[in-house]
């Protein structure tokens, strides 16, 4: 900012701005809050805001009745094993599309980014019956398959776009000391993209972790994940709000808060490096 | 750079992604094509029969299919409005000088991060209970009567909710792209004596076009499918008032196991997909190549 | 060491012949340059040397051996880029270790290597920071350190100085040149820059749109340019070229005076002229003049000139020095000394026998 803005009208925009973001954040902060109320007070009325009996039961009951751990294991299985597993085959498809290109590259990648737009639900039948005969329903590994499929372009999209930042001629550099292919790749190409590779990995966790069609649809109890722990709150026995606050509360949280020290990176990598 | 050595790697190193994601998209692809025809129910197996064109028929004739459809539609398009609009207006906001604005951004991202399956139950519960709710509570104080969001008006709350989660993500891409734009380009044209009006209009607006492309495109790309939120809060009811083709179909899938109709189904869910994804891809390749 | 040798070497690029045939020998310990205006295909020719390219036809051999289709990593050359093509993410040691490491040698053998390397180019002191925190000198040392150390067959050198200040690039071209008279190494080295070229070659192949113009040492080309091209493209400033009567009465259809081969007169002398720019260089001096029927001529002289914007000089071609090239731009034997009487003479009033200036 080149110029000086006046104080008071910097007074306003902050005004201004924080009353709609607190708006915003506040159906998670009112989350946060419930999960440490009693059920009575959760259902107050008027809603009582900070003075409460502040109490720790609901975490409790809620690892008790459902077993979180379980279900948030499944969630980083999930999540961290799809993008593992999509990296390892993008890498060297991002690799190709960067520094090879050819004529086909821009089609290949337009034809992955319409396979995002295939909806779902076509080919749910087929994938669960599928999954039905393979005795992949309910299993950690067949979620993990399909994620990776799922956020397969998007990964590949990601890499190509923080590949072409990084100078050929380095790369070149390598051949020419005698590095091998996989030495390129090992030694200059990854340890120079790490922090594209890092912003893919993050976006690709929150949005695996996220997920919750294929995950509501192919699980039961076993590999259930965090999406579907939470949406067996959603059954009408009652109102146990301040339980489901606190369980809610426990299956965001890991990720507001990968997200909230990454926003930067998380931002610039969904626009597939489009917007600088 | 390119030699033979270079060209015949990048193929190899090319073809898991490509096949893996062929075989993704055709293999289960064919089966629903396949199945379509049939008529096939988890309930009776081995009764499998060839039905022709009776699914598409029965589909497309289902009254509920054209209020999924025209749900679908208007999820879609309010949500895209309505992020896309306020999402500009944050972003402006946000680009002045603002104290804290690490933190704002913070907050304002958050419901972004929120699986779909929470932020689905907290609004259902929390927010538009009709007796415990925070707005039925914020009604009575105003002296208004609670409304009884998700029967009285279930697609309108699912707007609610689902934009609530993408208005972070739309601010944000726009925002980044306000930060990148040219200080000395506004400069030059308040020189030039454009008024606030005429600079938004002439500079800003531009210059954000590449990103609100791509705000369009992602967010298009997941709002078709929106389900998590539908399933959560009012189950596609009442009647048929919330359902979206997503939801529709997997109904007629998953609960009355129908795998044939849901197969034609998910067929005409796929030609529409096509129809959005043709215009849409035109529209992001042309924005994206500059 | 390291002959290189191309026979017919063509690339196309789709449907475009960057380079439609190269025939060339360079032999072993020889500093070759490959000079050239943008575009025209030098920098193409040292990446199939380089093995980075494909050639589309013809053959490369080192040492008499068809290296055509060997990847970059066997044919043992190294390669400097223009923009260094550092690691960014190792640091000098990293960088200069790398080759030998890729080689599969041993860490305490590397290690020696490396310091051994970083004295000859003075960087002992800098062998733990990382490219970013050097200078533009230092990482061009980094490069040429990481080239040396494997000990190549020969080097490459792609514009390896286009990226450094003015000062720096003549500090850098005498280290390179130094370089070469101790390893004694081949080395190809391509630039746009003339300058370069003539300090540093003991060959320089001229090349224009893919073609050699000509080949030989700096010295041949400043003496018998091959062409007008070669002649309007080595030595500086550049040659002036007359065609028209002037030249046609000399027989040729075009004439080329260096601007160090003009004789200047406030008297007399053979074309009359009038001073438009004069640039003072301190030890020379770079005229502009307007000659009518011929243009502007650039005639140097020594650095103290006292004539100024629009003063009348007079312009003597030393007639041994003019060049003859005919219709096709082709050099025409300078056998005999052309016969400048030939040409219309002027004289300011006084007679033709006045004192020289300076």
């Amino acid at each position: 900012m080149a110029r000086t803005v006046s104080t008071r009208r910097r007074l306003a925009f902050t005004a201004l701005a924080w009353t709609i973001a607190l708006a915003l954040f506040f159906p998670i902060l009112w989350t946060f809050l419930t999960s440490f109320k009693s059920e009575g007070a959760a259902i107050a009325n008027p809603p009582s805001f900070l003075f409460f009996d502040w109490t720790l039961e609901n975490y409790h009951e809620v690892q008790e009745r459902s077993n979180y751990f379980h279900h948030m294991w499944n969630s980083v299985v999930i999540s961290f094993g799809s993008t593992f597993l999509g990296l390892l085959i993008a890498v060297p498809a991002a690799w190709a599309m960067a520094f090879s290109p050819t004529k086909n590259t821009k089609n290949i990648l337009m034809w992955m980014l319409s396979t995002k737009m295939l909806p779902p639900v076509g080919v749910l039948v087929p994938i669960y019956l599928l999954f039905r005969d393979w005795a992949l329903l309910d299993t950690l590994a067949g979620l993990v398959l399909v994620l990776t499929m799922v956020n397969l372009p998007i990964i590949v999209w990601m890499l190509y776009t923080y590949f072409k930042e990084i100078p050929g001629d380095i790369l070149e550099a390598a051949r020419m000391d005698g590095a091998s292919l996989g030495q390129e790749i090992l030694y200059v190409l990854t340890p120079m993209a790490v922090p594209g590779i890092a912003s893919t990995c993050l976006l690709n966790v929150i949005l695996a972790w996220n997920e919750a069609f294929w995950t509501l649809n192919l699980t039961a109890a076993k590999a259930a994940p965090l999406t579907a722990f939470i949406a067996s709150y959603s059954s009408p026995e009652g109102l146990f709000w301040a339980k489901l606050s606190a369980a809610s509360t426990m299956a965001i949280a890991p990720i507001l808060i990968l997200g909230w020290f990454s926003q930067r990176q998380l931002v610039r990598g969904l626009t597939f490096g489009a917007v600088k | 750079m390119a030699t033979l050595h270079t060209k015949s790697a990048a193929r190899a190193m090319m073809s898991p992604s490509v096949i893996l994601l062929f075989c993704w998209m055709a293999v289960p692809l064919a089966m629903t094509l396949y199945f379509s025809f049939l008529r096939y129910n988890l309930l009776m197996p081995g009764m499998e029969e060839w039905a022709g064109l009776f699914n598409y028929e029965f589909f497309l004739t289902d009254p509920a299919f054209f209020s999924a459809l025209f749900n679908t539609l208007i999820l879609v398009g309010s949500v895209l409005v309505i992020s896309v609009g306020g999402g500009l207006l944050m972003a402006l906001l946000l680009d002045q000088p603002v104290f804290g604005q690490g933190i704002v951004r913070v907050l304002v991202i958050s419901p972004f991060l929120i699986m779909p399956t929470v932020s689905a139950l907290v609004w259902k519960n929390m927010m538009m209970h009709p007796v415990y709710g925070l707005f039925a509570w914020l009604a009575k104080t105003v002296g208004l009567d609670p409304i009884d969001w998700l029967s009285a008006a279930p697609l309108t709350s699912i707007v609610m909710i689902v934009s609530w989660q993408w208005l972070p993500f739309a601010t944000l891409i726009l925002l980044t792209a306000l930060q990148s734009l040219d200080e000395d380009q506004m400069e030059a044209a308040e020189m030039d004596g454009a008024s606030l009006w005429w600079r938004f209009y002439f500079i800003v607006l531009p210059h954000l076009g590449r990103a609100i492309t791509v705000v369009i495109l992602i967010e298009t790309i997941f709002l078709l499918s929106v389900f998590a939120e539908i399933l959560v809060t009012t189950s596609g009811g009442p009647g048929y008032a919330s359902t979206n083709i997503t939801y529709l179909i997997y109904t007629q899938a998953l609960l009355q196991f129908d795998v044939g109709g849901a197969s034609a189904g998910g067929i005409v869910a796929v030609i529409l997909a096509n129809i959005v994804a043709f215009f849409l891809i035109r529209l992001i390749g042309k924005n994206l190549e500059g | 060491m390291c002959t290189i040798r191309l026979e017919n070497v063509t690339k196309m690029f789709g449907e475009l012949a960057v380079i439609p045939g190269i025939d060339l020998q360079i032999n072993d310990g020889e500093f070759v340059v490959f000079v050239g205006p943008s575009g025209c295909g030098k920098s193409t020719l040292l990446r199939l040397i380089a093995g980075l390219e494909d050639i589309s036809g013809g053959a490369i051999l080192l040492n008499g051996e068809d290296v055509s289709s060997l990847p970059p990593a066997k044919r043992g050359l190294s390669m400097v880029f223009q923009s260094y093509a550092l690691y960014p993410h190792m640091t000098v040691h990293g960088n200069i270790a790398f080759p030998l490491k890729m080689a599969g040698m041993d860490k305490a053998e590397i290690d020696k290597k490396v310091m051994a390397a970083a004295k000859v180019l003075n960087l002992t002191e800098y062998l733990k920071r990382k490219p970013r925190n050097l200078s533009g000198g230092q990482r061009q040392r980094v490069a040429i350190g990481r080239a040396i150390v494997r000990e190549p067959s020969a080097f490459l050198f792609d514009e390896p100085l286009s990226n450094l200040d003015a000062a720096l690039r003549v500090n850098m071209r005498l280290e390179i040149t130094e370089l070469h008279q101790q390893l004694g190494t081949t080395m190809v080295y391509v630039t746009h820059d003339q300058v370069e070229a003539m300090t540093m070659a003991d060959k320089i192949v001229v090349l224009n749109r893919g073609n050699v113009e000509q080949v030989g040492s700096p010295m041949d080309l400043y003496r018998d340019p091959a062409n007008l091209f070669v002649a309007g493209f080595i030595g500086s400033p550049r040659m002036n070229f007359v065609d028209g009567g002037n030249a046609a009465r000399l027989g040729a259809t075009t004439i080329g005076i260096r601007p160090e081969h003009i004789g200047l007169d406030r008297e007399k002398g053979l074309w009359r002229g009038v001073i438009g720019v004069s640039e003072h260089l301190g030890s020379d001096t770079f005229l502009h003049v307007h000659v009518e029927d011929v243009g502007t001529i650039t005639a140097r002289t020594g650095g103290e000139w006292t004539l100024r914007h629009g003063e009348t000089v007079f312009l003597t071609p030393d007639p041994d020095k003019v060049h003859r090239f005919d219709e096709s731009g082709r050099s025409m034997a300078r056998a005999i000394t052309p016969d400048l009487g030939a040409l219309p003479r002027h004289v300011n009033g006084a007679p033709a026998s006045g004192a020289p200036l300076q």
